[in-house]
């Protein structure tokens, strides 16, 4: 059964790879199968691990009178349902309810920790360094890193300040900012081609090793 | 000649970067690994923990990224597994949750580990954010079962791991933003330690938390997964990959600069 897996597996990594030649049959069955599977199992799984333990089993245990705690799942239960309305034109009004709640729930998680997370300690953490330049205790070279932070920092949101026209000192500042962009865009790049070749090389350690060595070793 | 290069057909390019993964693959050849102060920072942090102690690691990545994130998930679980550090093995990512429950067998067969005494994988629950709030309170009132379906209270190890409060670190392998929920929510809320492992595409994204201290380590794709293979003294998939990464890298550095040399030679002779 697992030799099965493994040829149906170097199989359809191959149909994938027949993309690089040109556009074909075989990869886009193997793209919709991809993509199918991936969704299917998704649904299946939050179904039996998010639906049947949050849902069903509590409420049906309302029933069975073990647990009447599960009734008040049906608030939720019935709000979610609403997202179902949207299928019918003439109810899709009530889609508003659930959107409302689900929109006001994840905003008043977000907010507070996302300001914390993403600007408050990102600017405590580009202030921070002076406070050690102060008391002497970082290297030449990180007080540099600090002082160039500082400075990509300001010409980087001076880039995108467009309260004032881009002209005279503020046009050379946010040129400045838009280097320090552009190398912050190389490195992301540099790091995508990283990941993307290594992909590339494990599905080729599959196949050679996986598919072609037990093969190679069975003709001696 | 120079035109010719420059309107060169790109499945040339496809067959060199294919000759330049299967020949070190074929023949592989042994190159230097650094490494990098984030990936030893969560070796030592890990390593520095105290026998019993326990961690969490989330498979958050599919199928799609098991290149990068698996050698990492690899490593880490062997250096816990050797050091007696528990592991609470989750996924908040659907399709990660066979991969990360039959990885988690793996190691732990290799490593003569015990499900449920030094290890145990509680699988996948939907709402990333009310997942990660709600295990800061009470673990058992997110996952009633593990993935096998066993009450997590029949389960040795959680018996003595209630809330993050037990848990010392959460890694992360993350193949998108998922780690940035960990950050917002568990950290921030919980002051919940926090490192990651990542793919290459998500590295850059990862740097500004790591300067804060808001991640206590990070493990950068591939070539971070060879440099902690190294760190925990088995090198494994990670090294064998990033050697084979370099030829790739080496190439295209070359196509790169053949390129634009082409390309300005070319310009400046039609002017």
């Amino acid at each position: 059964m697992e030799l099965f897996g493994i040829w149906i597996a170097a199989f359809l990594t191959l149909c994938i790879y027949s993309f690089l030649y040109k556009d074909n049959p075989f990869y886009r069955f193997t793209e919709y199968l991809f993509v199918g599977m991936s969704v299917g199992y998704s649904i299946v799984l939050s179904y039996h691990q998010g639906f049947i333990p949050f849902a069903w089993k509590p409420f049906t245990a309302a029933f069975t009178g073990d647990s009447l705690y599960g009734l008040i799942r049906l608030i939720p239960i019935g709000i979610g349902l609403l997202f179902f309305s949207g299928l019918s034109s003439r109810h899709t009004w009530l889609i508003r309810f659930p959107s409302a709640i689900l929109i006001g729930v994840g905003c008043g998680l977000a907010i507070p920790n996302v300001l914390r997370a993403n600007i408050f300690e990102q600017t405590r953490g580009t202030i921070e360094p002076f406070s050690a330049i102060n008391a002497g205790t970082l290297s030449s070279m990180e007080i540099f890193g600090a002082v160039l932070m500082v400075v990509g920092v300001i010409c980087t949101l001076t880039y995108f300040f467009f309260s004032v026209e881009h002209q005279g000192p503020v046009k050379w500042v946010s040129k400045v900012g838009i280097a320090f962009l552009m190398i912050g865009f190389g490195s992301a790049f540099g790091n995508t081609v990283m990941g993307r070749v290594a992909l590339l090389i494990q599905r080729v350690d599959f196949l050679i090793n996986d598919w072609l060595g037990p093969i190679g070793a069975f003709f001696g | 000649m120079l035109t010719k290069l420059v309107n060169m057909d790109r499945r040339i390019v496809f067959i060199l970067v294919a000759l330049a993964v299967i020949i070190p693959m074929l023949f592989p050849i042994s190159l230097s690994v650094s490494i990098s102060k984030p990936t030893k920072d969560l070796y030592n942090f890990i390593d520095e923990l105290e026998e019993g102690s326990a961690i969490m690691l989330v498979f958050d990545y599919g199928p799609s990224s098991l290149a990068e994130l698996n050698p990492m998930a690899k490593a880490i679980l062997k250096q816990c597994f050797e050091k007696d550090i528990k592991v609470v093995g989750l996924t908040l990512y659907a399709v990660g949750t066979t991969m990360g429950s039959d990885l988690m067998q793996g190691v732990a067969d290799e490593k003569n580990a015990v499900y449920g005494e030094d290890y145990v994988f509680l699988g996948y629950r939907p709402g990333i954010e009310l997942v990660i709030l709600g295990m800061g309170d009470d673990i058992s009132s997110i996952y009633e079962k593990d993935y096998y379906e066993t009450p997590i209270s029949q389960l040795p190890m959680m018996n003595n791991i209630k809330n993050y409060d037990q848990i010392e670190l959460v890694v992360d392998l993350s193949s998108g933003s998922l780690t940035e929920s960990w950050i917002t929510f568990a950290n921030v809320q919980f002051n919940q330690k926090i490192a990651a492992g990542v793919t290459g595409v998500i590295i850059s994204q990862m740097y500004p938390y790591l300067q804060t201290g808001q991640l206590i380590g990070l493990i950068s794709g591939i070539a971070g997964a060879a440099e902690y293979e190294i760190l925990i003294k088995d090198p494994a998939k990670g090294v064998l990959w990033i050697n084979i990464e370099s030829f790739v890298h080496l190439l295209i550095v070359l196509l790169v600069i053949i390129g634009n040399i082409a390309f300005f030679v070319n310009r400046k002779q039609e002017e």
